[in-house]
């Protein structure tokens, strides 16, 4: 049997027919007999004492089966944790109720809770219950929330401070005074929505007799909200069973513990009877988290030559009301540890207040953490340039880490593990044509009309790891992962990988990697994930973690099971294990070929066990928890070409090209697709997407009327390539490509623009770059 | 109130609340799940079905409205185990990521694909503007619709 | 989300219609129901009993009247966009259609519906101020015809009264000579105009403005016709610099809407960019 390699190639997904046929098993989709619908009523007030809650009309609709209120739950949930406990920073925890019993803290907060027979019901009856508030003031600005006076979420956190992280390399008041030139400037990474397609939802299902809780959900991490579920509700985790198997999209948002889901664990106990909760887009607006949110001040310091000599940034940080399980994490360590970006910065100075206000919690959003810190540094390294009289292009050159200085030690004392950052810069030059543009550029200009080249070099860090840096950062949970190969006595293949895929395309690329590294067709692999009751433990897909790490877990895992293969067929075979070749999913005794064992026979023998010596176990399966040594780092290169309309102020794209550098790549086709996607969300946030609050805490852009997610004819095609740099952190050579075209882009886009502006003496708007902001921009300097 | 229609082939009569949309109708009365719900403000598109032929979004119709007509449902596309060339396309070109769009934009691609049969990238994107994908950029969704437009034009 | 109850009439025929909203005097008209149906969803509308009158035969079809094309308040944008005599006389109902929400709601969504609706971001308006139509429209007392620039009187607010029946919109053939254009600035989100101009312009055989009409939507709280800037221009020749002068006049006396997409301000200035960007385009077509 001639097995290709599979690794490399561009083969179709296996996840696609069932979603494209409507078979999926997405959250709302299953039904169990009995079920009843859970609906939650939210406060309308950004900050407001609950006086009276009043559901008797709701409880005497028709339909209505019960009705909570934060006070009924007090004894069947507890508060909810936070999961990534920042150390030596004065870290304030604000435990929250699932549903608020005295206090509401941000329009969204739960309130009241009903369980009818059908969805409409059930909607009628939160519109029927009658709250009673004493609305407070409220207070939606990070920098007015630290202010004295402004309105106090909590009586125990002085400030709103929720915490205060520091991370000082080097001296930078003494770079500062050296420098030659200096530049000041506050930024904006504004609130964003995540907006996975799917909204979040459960299905809980309380078996009265033997205990168990059995709950679908949307979820990138069943294992984790098991344990998050067990904390909550008291039940021991063996009794708790996490499905999440087809999840419509996440981007960060169905990481954390949120009110809905445990709710709806709660009551199905309480009643004994299964509960949905399916929330609306308007919910998942409210009360699923934001991401982003960071003002920065920034200064940097740099001589007249371009080169960077000191970075010093001070951001207050948006946490919203509460801090969500990861929450200050982002800000911080993931923020913080890749100031430095591509460039060999020597000096780096961070303060990050981490603030709370009277709006929805913000947490992971795809990128998380390093978007802030690459826009950052990708925005000032253009004003740097246009101050010095640098080609955009020229100015990264200069600072960039030489390729030869891999692996290169961070001053904030990460290990970045490979590099060519300039290889990725001279294709992208050649990919744009990048003399001819400027050419272009310059004539076009003649004639009025504006097109702008914009750049962005990134750096970014994923497949977090080590656990033992994790231990170290506060996060309470390790950063490996898990995965069990069990070949059957046919030699077929299922995997159990803690990763849980939601739309990354594991089920084909890690079936990909078992084919190759088994010998085994790519068919006889079955990929299981999202079931806690199956996979033994998972941290879940997030952080560009689940090819680095889960990936690794399998390789790992497989490589065990084919060792004891290898000696079950030596036995076999009257020859030593050493003595044996494996190719093509075949053992064969070396010099000669024809004296062997397929793979799915030893798989045989192994389950038979007839001949297997007494030292070697019956059965052929393994298990593999890898934590890796060390994080990967991709990097790459995007240039955006823009055309704005000074008139209108609109931007039009007229080519993006990104190359990025991902180590090896299992399938091309998906890697592609995940550039495109990211990059779709990074553009976006530069020109469209705005999670808009007015002062007294409502959500304006509350709904997909307002809230610009880009359509198809909002997007350019992107021109997608690649170099290779394999990494020495796993066996694969792989570094991770879901959060690069988010975190790269936003700045190549608004580089565009702005070098677009440049005849205008424009220098920098501060995102989203909407017309009306661009037109306003233009008419100042026009005037 | 009473209605009857034809849903991919099958005849179903039922009595309905007037307020109960098309899309509850079709997942909740009929189990016909692969129509999805991604918004309440017919922005997404999630909920496409084709009713008498045409795409519509059926978190926007009460099912009394559709009483007497024939709908397809993403479950209703392939014929006799044949994929429909737009669902191939997908799958081909990789236009899909985590599925939850992919059974309404399939459907509004289909209905666009009858009337554009040899449509330009731009028409692409512009017909497939009520429907929102969060994964995949678009650009494989153009692809697969090149692909199956391709296919349908050549009659294979 | 999920509309309140109500009671749902299937209307036969006008006069059923009529009749059912004498009795029912809370009761909402149905078509399309793509403007009714959301409000509706999300709570901001709760009618308690609902009039399907989109199976009333003769509230749909497009005909030709001679001197007229008319077209019944049900007819669906998809078939109006669809019609060869539309596309012939009246280039820019399809020009504006093709902009309307997407495919979807084109298929759903009917021209009499969005008229009666009158949300002021809606595109029609402002085309059928700047084709100069008439619409018709029975109540119990009769029938009556209302022209298009009495029709839209405030946000969400036409010249209709609440027992009347939006049946048909009336258009007048262009003559000879006449170029036509909707300009549209769209909300990237919503997809509603931010603004959106309609311009018809008549040229005469000395290629000076014979006759010019342009309405403006998504501006203001209802759509406006620009009169000011038709005056401007009558009689001139149409050039670059009349119609940038004449466009000038498009925001004056006007109130702005204001989001957190655009502000008034920013309004006015689109006001004055697309209407100036809608006659250039009418022009050219008038020139042919």
């Amino acid at each position: 049997m001639a097995v290709t390699k599979l690794f490399g190639a561009a083969i179709k997904r296996r996840e696609d027919p069932r979603l494209i046929t409507g078979r999926g098993n997405f959250t709302d989709h299953i039904r169990l007999p009995g079920t009843l619908v859970m609906a939650i009523k939210r406060s309308p007030h950004a900050h407001a004492r609950i006086v009276r809650i009043d559901t008797s009309k709701a409880r005497a609709m028709r339909g209505v089966v019960a009705v909570y209120t934060g006070q009924d739950l007090v004894d069947k949930l507890a508060p909810v944790p936070c999961a990534w406990l920042i150390p030596d920073s004065d870290l304030k925890l604000t435990p929250y109720r699932a549903v608020a019993v005295d206090k509401v803290r941000y329009v969204g907060d739960a309130v009241a809770v009903v369980v009818a027979e059908d969805r409409y019901v059930a909607q009628d009856a939160v519109e029927a219950i009658d709250v009673e508030y004493e609305v407070l003031p409220a207070v939606v600005d990070q920098e007015k929330a630290m202010e004295p006076g402004a309105p106090q979420l909590y009586d125990e956190i002085p400030n709103n401070l929720a915490f205060h992280w520091k991370l000082h390399v080097g001296d930078f008041d003494a770079v500062w005074n050296e420098a030659e030139v200096r530049l000041s400037r506050r930024l904006i990474n504004h609130r964003l929505i995540p907006t996975a397609m799917e909204p979040r939802g459960a299905l809980a299902a309380y078996n009265p007799g033997s205990g168990e809780l059995t709950i679908w959900c949307t979820s990138q991490n069943p294992h984790v909200h098991r344990l998050l579920l067990s904390a909550v509700t008291g039940l021991p985790e063996t009794r708790i069973r996490v499905i999440a198997t087809d999840v419509g999209g996440g981007f960060g948002s169905k990481i954390p513990m949120y009110a809905g889901e445990m709710i709806a664990a709660a009551i199905s106990r309480d009643l004994g009877r299964p509960i949905k909760w399916i929330e609306t887009r308007q919910e998942n607006y409210v009360a699923t988290i934001h991401g982003r949110d960071h003002i920065q001040y920034v200064d940097i310091a740099a001589r007249r030559d371009g080169t960077i000599t000191g970075v010093r940034v001070r951001a207050y940080a948006n946490m919203g009301a509460y801090l969500s399980t990861a929450a200050p994490g982002v800000p911080t360590w993931l923020f913080g540890l890749m100031l430095q970006g591509a460039y060999a910065i020597p000096v780096i100075h961070c303060d990050v207040y981490g603030v709370l206000t009277n709006t929805t919690p913000t947490d992971a959003y795809r990128g998380a953490g390093r978007p802030e810190a690459t826009y950052l540094l990708e925005r000032m390294i253009d004003i740097l340039a246009r101050e010095l009289g640098m080609d955009p292009a020229e100015i990264r050159r200069k600072n960039f880490i030489p390729k030869d200085r891999f692996p290169y030690t961070t001053p904030t004392g990460l290990q970045y593990d490979s590099g060519d950052y300039e290889a990725t810069l001279n294709r992208a030059l050649e990919l744009v044509d990048y003399a001819n543009l400027r050419r272009q550029q310059a004539e076009l200009r003649q004639q009025g009309r504006y097109i702008g080249i914009g750049f962005s070099t990134y750096v970014e860090v994923c497949g977090l790891a080590p656990s033992q840096a994790a231990g170290a950062m506060g996060f309470q949970g390790g950063l490996w992962e898990s995965a069990t190969v069990r070949v059957h006595p046919t030699g077929k293949v299922t995997v159990f990988t803690g990763s849980n895929p939601h739309g990354q395309g594991e089920e084909t690329t890690f079936a990909q990697l078992v084919a190759d590294e088994l010998g085994v067709p790519f068919e006889d692999v079955e990929i299981i994930h999202g079931d806690t009751e199956m996979v033994p433990f998972g941290m879940g897909t997030y952080g560009s973690r689940s090819t680095a790490v889960g990936g690794a877990a399998l390789v790992a895992a497989c490589r065990k099971v084919k060792e004891k293969a290898q000696r079950i067929a030596a036995h076999l075979l009257e020859v030593s294990p050493e003595d044996l070749a494996f190719e093509n999913g075949r053992f064969f005794v070396k010099g000669a070929p024809d004296r062997g064992m397929t793979f799915q026979e030893v798989a045989l023998q192994a389950y038979l066990a007839w001949k297997l010596p007494r030292d070697i176990e019956p059965g052929l399966e393994a298990t593999h928890f890898w934590d890796p040594v060390n994080n990967t780092f991709p990097f790459g290169c995007h240039i955006c070409v823009v055309e704005v309309d000074p008139e209108t102020g609109k931007v039009d794209f007229l080519k993006y090209v990104a190359v990025d550098d991902v180590g090896n790549v299992i399938n091309p086709m998906i890697v592609d697709g995940q550039v495109h996607g990211g990059i779709a969300q990074g553009l976006a946030q530069a020109v469209y997407e705005y999670a808009a609050y007015d002062a007294n805490g409502q959500l304006l852009s509350a709904s997909l009327m307002d809230y610009a997610i880009p359509k198809a004819s909002m997007l350019p095609s992107f021109t997608v390539d690649r170099t290779v740099t394999p990494t020495p952190v796993n066996p694969m050579g792989v570094k991770g490509a879901g959060e690069t075209g988010t975190i790269a882009s936003t700045p190549a886009v608004v580089n565009a623009v702005i070098d677009a502006l440049a005849p205008f003496g424009i220098e920098h708007i501060d995102m989203p770059l909407t017309p009306e902001r661009i037109w306003r921009a233009v008419r100042e300097r026009s005037s | 109130m009473q209605i009857t229609v034809t849903v991919n082939g099958v005849t179903y009569t039922h009595d309905v609340e007037p307020r109960l949309l098309l899309v509850h109708y079709l997942r909740d009365v009929l189990n016909l799940t692969g129509t999805h719900i991604g918004c309440d403000t017919s922005q997404c598109g999630a909920c496409t079905v084709l009713l008498n032929g045409k795409a519509v979004k059926s978190c926007t119709l009460f099912a009394v409205q559709a009483d007497g007509a024939e709908i397809t449902t993403i479950e209703g596309l392939a014929r006799d185990g044949q994929l429909h060339p737009v669902q191939e396309g997908f799958w081909e070109k990789h236009g899909l990521q985590c599925g939850y769009c992919t059974p309404g934009m399939i459907m509004t691609a289909v209905d666009f694909l009858q009337r554009n049969p040899n449509p330009t990238e731009e028409e692409i994107r512009h017909a497939i503007e009520g429907n929102l994908c969060r994964c995949t950029g678009y650009q494989n969704i153009v692809r697969a619709i090149q692909y199956a437009a391709e296919k349908m034009r050549s009659g294979s | 989300m999920y509309p309140s109850t109500f009671t749902y009439y299937r209307a036969g025929s006008v006069q059923e219609a009529l009749k059912l909203l004498v009795e029912n005097p809370d009761a909402k008209l149905l078509a399309g129901g793509h403007s009714l149906i959301p409000a509706m969803k999300l709570r901001l509308a709760s009618p308690s009993a609902l009039i399907d009158i989109s199976r009333v035969p003769e509230l749909a079809g497009i005909r030709d009247a001679g001197d007229r094309i008319v077209i019944g308040a049900t007819t669906r944008y998809d078939d109006i966009q669809r019609s060869e005599l539309v596309r012939q006389v009246l280039p820019i109902l399809p020009e504006a259609i093709d902009v309307i929400g997407d495919l979807q709601v084109r298929n759903m969504g009917t021209i009499g519906g969005s008229l009666a609706h009158a949300d002021p971001a809606a595109d029609l308006p402002a085309v059928v101020l700047a084709l100069g139509a008439e619409l018709k429209a029975v109540g119990p007392d009769g029938e009556r015809t209302i022209p298009a620039d009495q029709f839209f009187v405030d946000l969400f607010t036409t010249a209709l009264q609440p027992n009347e029946i939006l049946t048909e919109i009336s258009f007048p053939k262009p003559p000879a000579r006449t170029g036509m254009s909707y300009q549209k600035f769209a909300n990237p989100a919503s997809g509603y105009a931010v603004v959106g101009a309609a311009a018809v312009v008549t040229l005469g055989e000395d290629g000076k403005v014979a006759a010019v009409r342009v309405g403006v939507t998504g501006a203001g709280p209802y759509a406006v016709r620009r009169q000011n800037v038709e005056q401007a221009l009558v009689g001139q020749e149409p050039t670059a610099a009349a119609i940038e002068a004449a466009s000038q006049l498009a925001s004056e006396g006007m109130t702005f809407n204001s989001d957190i997409f655009a502000s008034d301000e920013y309004r006015a200035h689109l006001t004055r960019v697309f209407v100036k960007r809608a006659l250039t385009r009418a022009v050219e077509r008038a020139r042919g």
